[in-house]
């Protein structure tokens, strides 16, 4: 097995409660463990614990019990969590929400200023970063005139510049138009690639899901399946009762193999579906 | 309508006067202010005055936006011009109506007044004009450096002075949807006095400032995850350094303040 850059052991977590409440648990022991280089998709519905499960991976949330190790420091050691947290950047979901200067390139900067990395670093890491994500005409530019798409970009750079092993995009591509989304999830497959970033990426929709290397369904606090997308989306009847919709070339395999037609529900992509129900239909 | 405003105004360009360090051109402004207040004589604020003009014209900003931003002000302007014109002391009686009575020494306090404050507010204006808002604030947070050891707060004050600049237009955006909203629901933002339009915005202020917060809350988050950690061992992508044009205009700011003041000895 290859090592680890992200590994939670029995990890549970709640959120401090009203007086007098029993605190609710939001993650009931979870066990993951997340490859370097790897390309990991998060599903779940809303309230399935996957938000906060992201936010421990670099230490913006303490475990309540367990423990959460990135690249095997432990995220409640404080001094250790800049190292940490330039080990594992994060993405959120609103893009106007996590840029902080009011030029690109100084957004950019923000997060190396912050560990004291030397001017002339800076700005080599500003423009590679920049460059990473398709940016590079737009270093002077203000962000708030940007697309949402293009801004999310910006804040994957912001991330990039910290040269971290792995990028967390907490639900990045939610609040974005479809031309948006596309852009932001081909930097990223990019970025897994060719510099080899571990990515972690939490969504709700299941299309994102089909290129990734590995699969985890959140539901309820707790890892409910995992594996390559294959394996995990032809369990539809499972996904089905955790409020999750399949992606739509298997919902209609699965329709047709319900109706008598003997096709297999592996084809994820369009192309392998419609070959799938040529060769069944052929027969 | 909201994009319309324009705060803390900047005209791009590439002059000198744009490319000073902004901690020069602050420091031409506080002494420019001094000579203003020590100035007594016509001479005086004659020289002043062309030096401001000088630096209109190496700026090009043009002297239209400037006369622009005295605008607001007019009201200040006129009422101590008068107030000086009217209730000077003085010996020489020049015009009298009842209780007015303008001397010769009221007419000359009013008419340095209205100089020194409309000079006052351009030779500011026109720093503001040629200066980004963060490389003002870069430059404050520099000056002020000195008081970090008297405990002053003056990263974070520069900090949450950039942001504040940064979130303007988002602001601006997001009011401007909130206002649209209310509207698709019939809210009247136009008609009744004045105690009716103020009520009328309390149903914009109440969504702005809950997702104010809510931005407040993640953006924190979203700092935190860039390992900001406060002042501490921080570096900047663009250091500010002194260069020769800024020690050429620090020392001619400096001879004609000098001027001035020695100006007032002698006359």
């Amino acid at each position: 097995m290859k090592d680890a850059i992200i590994e939670t052991k029995d990890l549970t977590f709640s959120y401090p409660a009203d007086e007098g409440a029993e605190p609710a648990l939001v993650l009931k022991g979870v066990d993951l463990t997340i490859e370097r280089g790897s390309f990991v998709v998060v599903l779940g519905h809303n309230g399935s614990g996957k938000s906060t499960l992201a936010k421990t991976f670099n230490g913006i949330l303490l475990p309540c019990g367990g423990r959460v190790y990135v690249a095997g420091m432990d995220t409640q050691d404080e001094n250790q969590l800049l190292a940490i947290r330039s080990t594992v950047g994060m993405v959120f979901q609103n893009p106007d929400n996590q840029i902080v200067a009011n030029v690109v390139e100084e957004d950019v900067a923000f997060a190396p200023e912050n560990l004291g990395v030397p001017s002339q670093e800076i700005r080599r890491r500003v423009d590679d970063a920049l460059a990473a994500v398709g940016m590079s005409e737009f270093v002077r530019h203000a962000p708030h005139l940007l697309s949402g798409g293009q801004k999310q970009r910006i804040a994957i750079a912001g991330v990039l510049a910290m040269e971290p092993a792995c990028i967390v995009l907490d639900e990045a591509t939610a609040m974005l138009d479809p031309v948006g989304r596309r852009e932001v999830l081909s930097a990223v497959h990019r970025l897994n690639q060719e510099k080899g970033i571990t990515v972690v990426l939490i969504t709700h929709h299941m299309n994102e899901a089909e290129d990734a290397d590995r699969v985890v369904v959140m539901d309820d606090g707790k890892v409910a399946l995992d594996g390559t997308p294959r394996e995990v989306f032809t369990q539809v009847d499972a996904l089905r009762s955790m409020g999750l919709t399949v992606p739509d070339t298997v919902d209609l395999l699965d329709r047709l193999c319900k109706d008598g037609l003997d096709v297999p529900l592996t084809a994820l992509t369009v192309e392998a579906c419609a070959d799938a129900i040529y060769s069944a239909v052929a027969k | 309508m909201l994009k319309d405003i324009t705060l803390g105004q900047y005209f791009p360009g590439d002059t000198v006067a744009h490319r000073l360090d902004p901690r020069t051109k602050i420091l031409l402004v506080v002494l420019y202010i001094v000579a203003l207040f020590c100035a007594d004589s016509l001479l005086a604020y004659g020289i002043l005055a062309a030096v401001l003009a000088v630096c209109v014209r190496i700026s090009r900003v043009g002297i239209r936006a400037l006369v622009r931003g005295l605008k607001p002000v007019v009201f200040i302007i006129v009422f101590t011009g008068l107030l000086n014109l009217f209730f000077t002391p003085g010996e020489h009686i020049l015009a009298e109506w009842g209780f007015l009575h303008v001397t010769a020494e009221g007419a000359r306090n009013a008419l340095f007044m209205v100089l020194r404050i409309m000079l006052l507010i351009m030779g500011t204006f026109l720093m503001t004009y040629t200066t980004s808002p963060i490389s003002l604030t870069d430059g404050l947070e520099r000056l002020l450096n000195w008081m970090k050891k008297l405990h002053v707060p003056v990263h974070e004050l520069a900090m949450i002075m950039s942001i504040a600049l940064r979130f303007i237009p988002t602001l601006i955006e997001e009011t401007d949807k909130i206002m649209s909203a209310q509207k698709a629901r019939g809210a009247d933002f136009e008609s009744g006095g004045i105690i009716q339009k103020a009520k009328a915005l309390i149903p914009i202020l109440v969504p702005l400032f809950i997702s104010a917060f809510r931005r407040a809350d993640e953006l924190a988050v979203a700092m935190e995850c860039r390992c900001y950690h406060g002042d501490e061992g921080r570096t900047k992508l663009h250091v500010l350094q002194y260069e020769g044009r800024d020690y050429a205009a620090l020392a001619l700011g400096a001879v004609i303040t000098a001027g001035i003041i020695a100006l007032r000895q002698f006359l």
